[in-house]
């Protein structure tokens, strides 16, 4: 056995191989050649033999923190004086923060670290049985979204798809503004107001149209009770507003109405909502299509199924020759 | 309780509603007892009273609680909210089947074995409120005395194990919600319990002892997330162990609770 070896010129020590192999992409071409010209062992320094690493033994170590505290796209006080600076930091500081460690605690070592956060929403939902750290995901997920559905400067007026959209399925804005207000004084307790982009057939009890039409493809508002939120319904969420009582309670007091009313008028992002719902749109299209494919395929198999084939040509009486 | 003077309407089965008729029904209601005269503004119609649930005070001054409660909170937590409540559940009852019930019998009622009717989320709002904020005094906390602490010791072992069970409990809750000292009539013996939202011991047939608000609003203002220092100061400074032992009282009228555990000397 040859002991490793060293190529001196380059000084790269690769421990596992007996000599330079050309095959190695590590090496340069000048050091393979290097290498190719000193082949033989005498001239390579042997180096003491290293216990090759077997990289399926040794699990590395599982990282204490798989999600990590998105930062809030503007300072904390970029939303005053509509949501101040104390409650922006509380809100992402101890609320926000606060959930991420918890998840963190919880999933840190298990199969769900891997996960992405809206998968994880989705698995931890248990259609309707929340394994212990949905709430905590949940959380983190609904409080990103939140954030950047808001900006400095925000408010105006929704523009393209958007405001066709709302017109469609509202009337107006102010028939939109109102639709959300209602939900966010009907919530009892604590919990979030959505406007999301309905593409399934599906109905869902909380969803509210004024105007329902025959197309699948609309905007709801919806209002979810403390951690839920409308991805577990297959909605795409487009915008979300916080109305537990921490998001508001110091600027606003008991006041939800005029928090919600601030909002839109002062608060919300329709530039973000609006490339929401054009990616909402396209993966709904998306997925669609594939649900069609899948359909047809499935047709396509029934078909040939159900199509039945003799093993043996069936027997008949064989016909006389013909004497002419 | 507020009186009112209304229109009898329709559907009570007495009284007349519309503006035309003439004809009066008085068969139902003497109005002119010596005790109730009033004056009527439509001479001729039939009148009933109706009543209706109003705030009522905490039994002490706003300021009382400072500083584990401050005035702004109480102002606010009473003023507005439990307002907002009351004046939501009258509006139900306008022409709700449960006018005239009990806030207690309405709560049960309306609880409805765990689907809700709308009524439900206020009428135990209303209740919950009442019963908080006679659950506090001014200068409360510290230990309880007598029978009240034999059988808090009796049924969680030592007043330390109950006041860490009830914190425990407290900060278990996700959401807004109550913590409850209630005790549980088939077993005879004091629990805590956390509830979600406007629950009460109340809907599962069990009577209440102590009840401290969970709702974000509550403590918001003075503790901002700092839960747990809300729920010792509550503990050691706010609680009305008098009230305590008035419930406790009371609730022996339903529940036999036997001797306490009265040590031997």
């Amino acid at each position: 056995m040859q002991p490793a070896t060293a190529c001196a010129s380059s000084g790269l020590t690769i421990p596992w191989l007996r000599r330079c192999s050309s095959l190695r992409v590590k090496c340069s071409t000048s050091q393979r050649a290097h290498c190719a010209s000193t082949s033989t062992a005498d001239t390579a320094e042997p180096i003491e033999p290293i216990e090759p690493i077997d990289p399926i033994e040794t699990d590395p170590e599982p990282d204490p923190e798989p999600f990590k505290l998105k930062p809030l796209p503007y300072p904390f006080n970029a939303l005053e004086p509509h949501m101040s600076k104390e409650t922006v930091e509380y809100h992402w500081e101890r609320h926000h923060r606060g959930h991420v460690d918890s998840l963190n605690a919880i999933i840190q070592g298990t199969e769900f670290a891997e996960m992405e956060l809206e998968n994880m929403v989705l698995t931890s939902y248990n259609e309707g049985n929340p394994l212990p750290f949905f709430v905590h995901a949940s959380q983190v997920w609904n409080h990103d979204f939140f954030w950047e559905t808001m900006k400095p400067g925000g408010g105006g007026n929704p523009s393209g798809v958007l405001k066709y959209l709302i017109e469609r399925d509202f009337g107006s804005l102010d028939e939109l503004a109102k639709e959300i207000q209602n939900a966010a004084l009907t919530q009892f307790g604590s919990g979030w107001v959505w406007l999301a982009y309905k593409a399934h057939r599906l109905g869902v009890g909380n969803d509210i149209n004024p105007r329902p039409s025959k197309k699948d493809k609309r905007l709801v508002v919806v209002k979810t009770p403390n951690a839920v939120s409308p991805l577990v319904w297959d909605y795409y969420p487009l915008l979300a507003i916080d109305v537990w009582e921490h998001a508001y309670y110091m600027d606003y007091e008991n006041r939800r109405g005029d928090y919600v009313s601030v909002f839109l008028d002062k608060l919300i992002s329709w530039d973000v909502v609006s490339y929401r719902l054009k990616n909402a749109m396209f993966r709904a299209s998306k997925r669609e299509k594939m649900e069609k494919r899948e359909m047809l395929l499935d047709k396509m198999k029934e078909a040939t199924l159900r199509v039945k084939v003799r093993p043996t040509p069936k027997a008949r009486p064989k016909m006389k020759r013909r004497q002419y | 309780m507020v009186l009112q003077l209304v229109m009898a309407p329709n559907w009570c089965g007495c009284g007349v509603a519309s503006a035309n008729s003439t004809k009066i029904s008085t068969n139902a209601f003497k109005m002119s007892s010596n005790r109730f005269n009033f004056s009527k503004p439509y001479p001729g119609r039939a009148y009933r009273v109706t009543a209706y649930y109003s705030l009522t005070t905490p039994p002490y001054e706003l300021d009382a609680l400072e500083p584990y409660m401050s005035k702004r909170t109480v102002e606010i937590h009473w003023g507005k909210h439990h307002n907002e409540h009351v004046e939501r559940l009258n509006k139900h009852l306008k022409t709700s089947a449960f006018y005239g019930h009990t806030l207690e019998e309405m709560v049960k009622a309306t609880y409805n074995n765990g689907s809700p009717l709308v009524e439900f989320n206020d009428s135990s709002s209303v209740w919950s409120h009442d019963f908080f904020w006679e659950s506090m005094q001014p200068n409360g906390g510290s230990m309880p005395k007598g029978g009240v602490l034999d059988q808090i010791e009796k049924d969680f072992g030592t007043f330390t194990n109950f006041k860490d069970e009830f914190t425990f409990a407290a900060l278990s809750i996700f959401g807004p919600g109550w913590v409850w000292l209630y005790l549980k009539k088939n077993e005879r013996k004091l629990a805590v319990a956390p509830t979600q939202n406007a629950i009460s011991p109340l809907v599962w047939g069990d009577i209440p002892i102590i009840g401290l608000d969970m709702w974000e609003h509550a403590y918001y203002l003075d503790y901002k997330d700092d839960r747990s220092a809300y729920v010792n100061n509550f503990l050691d400074h706010l609680v009305s162990w008098h009230s305590v032992m008035v419930r406790m009282m009371r609730a022996e009228a339903f529940v036999n609770l036997g001797k306490p555990k009265i040590p031997v000397a």
